[in-house]
């Protein structure tokens, strides 16, 4: 089940190869569904769900679709899953959904997903393919709640939506930064966190 | 400083600290190290005495900052009778904490950074450190100034590369970052005249009728197809009062004046380039005539006449000191006229097409140093296209 190319599968996206930390994509969904910790593991949850379904799904037919057809393929069994997974969100968590607005949908044009697909998905079989998607699901959806973290907490004083900046602090003078709720700062928190990675993960570093 | 000179080289005691030794070193005293082999000297103008004069040419805009703001103070707690001395005396005191915060977090990262990559400490934040008391407005609490100061001096400077290497002026990243990050003590009433006591001095009531808001900041809000600017009590002000500089505002930028003493040193010297702080003018005044052509109620700030619009607000300040930043700014003569001319023109655009923003120098200056290398470049690339075909024509 778990032999050792399965766990590389899955544990490498979460620091090693992380999709958005070492490969640098998805960053687009990443900087606009930060700016609070909820709608970012909504997020992140869906991404994994269709992450790893896409590449089952695409893994079963790998030998099947004909080359030249096979982005459309693709595509056509993401956006499934997308819609899928944008009514579940609206028939349950309907004011998340309102937040996460176009994101969801956009969720196709995720190039994490396009990407796992193309390199992994299409020359491994199902259970790998799956451990794959669940594992670049996570590495991505860490990256998004560190990012929402530090933004909502900074940003707007709260984790979750409670107020965890006490009030003795705004009374003595200290204000909520403003700059951490519009996307440059995301791009920032994001750049610092990847410096950080880098920091500590000597074989990154570039001469 | 000789005597303690070999603890802090490789190998002794101190040697983690060499940087900040070599520092103090070449500040206070002249290096004897001398270069051995051929250089090419035009002039002994090094990096410290260009910073030091820049820093000479702010101190009639710093010192006229800080008694208008005892000015503007005794006058808001009605007791402008006081003499100009107790005015400038308060005035001191209410910067003086910020120039030493400004000092103490941008120099500390400056040491820290040069310390762990092992290089000399760059001057760089001599000016900078000063620019930034005078840009920010005397309301703003010091934490906030420690924050943007250091988040500019890490990520506009210092992760570029470090003094010489930055794209944006560092000042006006600081400036730009209280803008967006706390945008309601930037702006508004309760930015720009300091109403309490400054470490104790100066208590009194604020007299009736007390508005804080800017000349521009008056215009942007304006009503109707008659321009109404006054003074924090509610005097009707003019053009003159903006050009001495009686009228609220950040520290630096109210007189326009004291501006023109610094523009004529750093002209003198040659540090800041004439050509920049002209074409800044130009652009602004040609565009500000374009717009006063044009006057809509829609826009009150198009009512102003050109020359109010230069005097009013940071366009001076911005022109003569941010504009001129020979490291962010353009580099080829044609480019630096067109750099300035852009710049003027997007100042007085912003100011009067975009009410979000009274003040437009800021953003215009930041978006030209962007802009800048480019500029450049084309320059650049256009003269050799011309050259070469003037070199095939004659073969």
């Amino acid at each position: 089940m778990l032999s050792k190319k399965n766990k590389e599968a899955l544990f490498n996206p979460l620091s090693k190869d992380n999709p958005i930390l070492v490969q640098i994509l998805g960053i687009c969904s990443s900087l606009a569904v930060t700016a609070s910790l909820e709608p970012a593991i909504v997020m992140g949850i869906s991404v994994i769900a269709v992450l790893a379904f896409s590449n089952v799904i695409i893994s079963f037919l790998r030998k099947t679709v004909p080359t030249n057809i096979r982005i459309i393929v693709q595509l056509v069994v993401i956006a499934a899953l997308v819609i899928i997974v944008q009514q579940i969100l609206v028939a349950y968590n309907y004011d998340v959904s309102k937040k996460l607005s176009v994101f969801i949908g956009l969720i196709i044009t995720n190039c994490i997903i396009m990407g796992r697909l193309e390199a992994f998905a299409m020359h491994n079989s199902p259970w790998p393919s799956f451990l794959d998607g669940v594992g670049n699901g996570l590495g991505y959806t860490i990256i998004l709640v560190i990012v929402a973290f530090f933004r909502e907490l900074l940003g707007s004083g709260t984790l979750f939506g409670f107020k965890v900046i006490p009030q003795w602090c705004y009374d003595h003078g200290y204000m909520d930064n403003g700059l951490m709720i519009l996307p440059p700062m995301a791009l920032i928190t994001l750049g610092c966190i990847i410096w950080y990675h880098r920091a500590h993960n000597k074989e990154l570093q570039e001469n | 400083m000789n005597k303690i000179e070999p603890s802090f080289r490789p190998g002794g005691k101190l040697a983690k600290l060499e940087s900040v030794y070599d520092g103090m070193e070449t500040f206070l005293f002249t290096p004897n190290a001398t270069s051995r082999s051929g250089a090419h000297i035009h002039d002994g103008n090094d990096l410290k005495r260009t910073m030091i004069t820049v820093v000479v040419a702010l101190i009639p805009a710093l010192l006229f900052g800080m008694y208008n703001i005892g000015y503007q103070h005794y006058l808001a707690i009605g007791q402008s009778h006081e003499g100009w001395f107790t005015m400038f005396l308060y005035g001191l005191l209410a910067m003086l904490p910020v120039i030493i915060v400004s000092y103490a977090v941008g120099l500390g990262i400056e040491f820290i950074s040069a310390q762990i990559h092992h290089k000399e400490i760059q001057e760089g934040f001599l000016v900078t450190g000063i620019l930034i008391p005078l840009i920010v407005p005397i309301n703003t609490p010091l934490w906030m100034t420690a924050v943007a100061t250091a988040f500019a001096v890490i990520f506009a400077k210092e992760v570029f590369g470090g003094t010489g290497m930055n794209i944006f002026n560092v000042a006006l990243i600081t400036r730009a970052f209280l803008f967006f990050a706390y945008p309601s003590r930037m702006s508004g009433d309760e930015a720009f005249v300091k109403l309490d006591s400054a470490l104790g001095m100066g208590k009194g009531a604020v007299v009736d009728g007390f508005t804080g808001a800017t000349p521009l900041g008056q215009v942007a809000t304006n009503v109707g197809d008659q321009l109404h600017m006054t003074n924090i009590v509610g005097e009707p002000i003019s053009c003159l009062d903006a050009f001495i500089g009686f009228i609220p505002g950040s520290p630096g930028e109210t007189s326009m004046i004291a501006i023109l003493l610094g523009a004529a040193l750093l002209l003198i010297t040659g540090i800041a380039s004439w050509r920049i702080m002209c074409s800044v003018f130009v652009g602004g005044l040609g565009m500000a005539a374009l717009v006063h052509a044009l006057p809509s109620a829609t826009y009150p700030a198009s009512m102003l006449d050109p020359w109010t619009q230069l005097c009013l607000g940071g366009f001076a300040f911005g022109a003569v000191f941010m504009a001129t930043d020979p490291v962010t700014g353009a580099r080829t003569n044609v480019g630096q006229y067109i750099y300035g001319l852009l710049i003027g023109v997007f100042a007085i655009l912003i100011r009067v097409y975009n009410s979000g923003y009274t003040e437009g120098m800021m953003l215009a200056i930041l978006l030209m140093n962007a802009f800048a290398p480019l500029i450049d470049h084309c320059v650049v690339s256009s003269n050799i296209k011309r050259r070469a075909r003037r070199a095939a024509a004659k073969e």
